[in-house]
């Protein structure tokens, strides 16, 4: 069986906004051609501020699809529509604690089902921008489809490149006979061979400890600087402020400041700068009214 | 953990008396089997007395005709493999679309180094043409390759028939029988099947042995080589104990041949009228007159079915189920597809599958419990109404598949 977060078993257990929405003014209807589950989103949007006011969820589908359905409406509920569009299918898994790498597909139908929904409050034509192909790396959770149009793009050649470009098969590298029959096909349309080259995987995530603190701050700079575009993009941003141990200390700034999103992007950080360290951090941000937040924490 | 567990055709729990009769071979009959010493000669007498319990099952002529492997899994390759490499001149194989992917993913794998792979196609019951079959037969066919019965439904393909026709055409036949065997009786020495495979834990014994049965006389070439074990058939040091435990697992399911087909059967078939007679929107998948006793196999319209398993496996419930979410791979169980059971029902199929250890008390559980957790699902199912199905259930809900 999946291994599920608890957080997840008890929103399928326990789902939150399950069943119709009578006077829905919103409604998406979407389906995961991958595994055949499907769901309804409704939501009662209220006209003059635009803000989501209930959301009810319908799902034919697995745990996690349920469970992803729940937190999405309990995500949402309370949100300008403009905010909610920003939910991340990330997020939805965040806010789950985390989902298998199979089971991600659950949380993107979660983003598309709130899409179709917005596009169906607003009268327009919601139309999927992505296909989903037989999961290939279970590391990293990147799909046939993916690797086929990475691989075709930028004309690679190796499982090598495929690694780089896409992470696919960085991992623990079972997946790599799967790699090779992409690249034979997509090499043998280009007119040529695929020739096996010996693979050599980067050891990016050494064992905590090994890192000196200047690599340690190095690695969370360059996190940092990785997201930073994104929150740009929003007029937000964020800088270092201090390390100490395991604690990770960050200021929000611009309209990052006080977003409602605030602490699920931080989530995010937060789950990036684990996996790139090793080890379990804290990340906190500095500013009055978050760090006496964060300080009340126990 | 006390709980009800119908999931028998995925693995069987080991028989007490099985483990008792293996634990000496871990300890003071430790010897190897091969060694002339009085450490390894005990040892090789267990063994052969256990070649002789499989042999009794199966209703085999020579005890020689039964190699010991790790698995069913090795069982199929060894079968297949050994078929094409006597066979070298012959580049086509035939299986069935139902098969189990012990055969389907090497068929998949054959197809790609060259060889034509035809692949049987079922009825709504999953049961196959018979005219298509005897179209393919041919001399440029090197095996074919039938499960007894399938796994999911429990449903029999009609092996033995299968078996005389491509003995008559001159090809070797296959048949992958984890199912199958030590649940309805077996008679190989009449039959024109040339060789078996069976898996230890679906009858008792533990996991990690498997038989192959091999006919006199049918041309073989090994997959492992290496030692003279198992008559040079099968190299390898043997997993003495577990020989020792399927051996007498396969007396004990002998023993328990017609407890299988008489009690285990009619709480099977309670079970199945139970949840039927309670759950509108629900039927049985398969070929429900020509399948195994303790196998049943329910679609449950509009619901999927790990949401099943999860809500179950909250009342101590454990079985399976041929969705999608179940199998690591996303796809969709390929029994139900090749049967065109439409995906709002095949989604929900849930396969319970007995044992000799159920209990009338425990079927009655699951017969209480099951139509809850439908219903409790079905309110959740953006194609179910209030008290059943939306008046046109495709077209009310009709998803944009991303």
């Amino acid at each position: 069986m999946w291994d599920y977060s608890d957080k997840v078993k008890e929103h399928f257990f326990q789902p939150r906004n399950a069943g119709p929405l009578p006077d829905a003014n919103a409604v998406g209807d979407v389906g995961s051609i991958s595994c055949g589950d499907a769901l309804r989103l409704m939501l009662k949007v209220d006209p003059e501020t635009e803000t989501i006011e209930e959301a009810h969820f319908q799902t034919f589908g697995c745990g996690s699809a349920i469970a992803s359905s729940s937190a999405l409406t309990e995500i949402i509920k309370g949100m300008k529509l403009d905010d909610a569009l920003k939910v991340s299918n990330q997020d939805i898994a965040d806010y789950l604690d985390g989902l298998p790498p199979e089971k991600m597909h659950c949380s993107v139908m979660g983003r598309e089902a709130l899409q179709a929904a917005i596009a169906n409050y607003r009268g327009e034509e919601w139309k999927d921008d992505h296909e989903e192909g037989a999961l290939i790396c279970k590391c990293f959770a990147i799909d046939a489809v993916m690797i086929e149009d990475t691989v075709r793009a930028n004309n690679l050649s190796t499982v090598e490149d495929v690694i780089n470009y896409t992470k696919a098969g960085g991992g623990c590298a079972s997946c790599h006979e799967g790699i090779e029959e992409i690249l034979a096909k997509v090499l043998e349309e280009r007119g040529e061979t695929f020739k096996a080259v010996p693979v050599t995987i980067n050891k990016q995530a050494p064992k905590p400890g090994k890192l000196t603190n200047l690599e340690r701050i190095r690695r969370i700079e360059a996190v940092l600087e990785s997201v930073r575009p994104q929150l740009q993009r929003d007029h937000g941003d964020i800088e270092l402020v201090d390390v100490d141990g395991k604690t990770v200390y960050v200021s929000m700034t611009g309209a990052c400041a006080g977003c409602q999103m605030e602490a699920l992007t931080l989530q995010g950080i937060q789950a990036k700068l684990m996996e790139e360290l090793g080890e379990l951090v804290k990340l906190v941000p500095t500013r009055a009214g978050s760090l006496s937040r964060a300080a009340s924490q126990p | 953990m006390q709980g009800i567990y119908l999931d028998n055709n995925a693995t069987t729990r080991v028989d007490p008396a099985v483990v008792e009769a293996m634990l000496p071979y871990f300890t003071e009959q430790f010897g190897n089997p091969s060694s002339l010493h009085s450490f390894g000669n005990k040892v090789g007498l267990a063994v052969k007395k256990a070649r002789m319990q499989v042999q009794e099952l199966l209703g085999a002529e020579h005890e020689s005709e039964i190699i010991f492997t790790s698995c069913g899994t090795e069982s199929d390759s060894t079968a297949i493999l050994s078929a094409l490499k006597a066979n070298p001149e012959r580049r086509e194989i035939i299986t069935t679309v139902l098969e189990h992917p012990a055969i389907l993913s090497l068929y998949s794998q054959l197809e790609k180094e060259g060889y034509t792979a035809h692949y049987l196609k079922v009825d709504g019951k999953g049961r196959v043409d018979m005219d298509e079959y005897k179209r393919l037969l041919s001399d440029k066919v090197a095996v074919v390759s039938v499960m007894w019965a399938n796994n999911e439904t429990g449903s029999f393909f009609p092996v033995l028939e299968m078996a005389e026709l491509a003995h008559a055409a001159g090809v070797m036949f296959h048949t992958d029988a984890v199912q199958a065997v030590g649940k309805v009786p077996i008679d190989l020495k009449t039959s024109k099947i040339d060789m078996l495979s069976l898996s230890g834990h679906k009858l008792h014994a533990p996991k990690g042995i498997g038989v192959l049965y091999l006919k006199r006389g049918v041309r073989f070439r090994p997959l492992l080589r290496g030692g003279h074990q198992e008559r040079g058939r099968r190299a390898g040091t043997e997993n003495t104990a577990s020989i020792v435990g399927l051996g007498k697992a396969c007396e004990m399911a002998l023993a328990a041949m017609e407890h299988e087909n008489t009690e285990v059967r009619r709480l099977r078939d309670k079970l199945e009228a139970g949840i039927l007679a309670k759950v509108p929107h629900a039927f049985a998948t398969g070929d429900v007159t020509n399948r195994l006793p303790n196998t049943s196999n329910i679609a449950f319209e509009y619901i999927e079915g790990e949401a099943i398993l999860l809500l179950l496996n909250k009342f101590g419930i454990a079985a399976s189920s041929g969705s999608a979410c179940t199998s690591g791979s996303l796809e969709p169980s390929h029994v139900m597809r090749a049967m065109g059971i439409p995906y709002t029902a095949a989604h929900g199929t849930t396969r319970f599958s007995l044992s000799r250890y159920t209990t009338e008390a425990e079927i009655d559980r699951v017969i209480q419990v099951v139509p809850e957790i439908v219903a409790q699902l079905r309110k959740l199912s953006p194609y179910w109404g209030e008290n059943g199905p939306s008046a046109e259930p495709e077209k009310d809900f009709a998803p944009v598949y991303a």
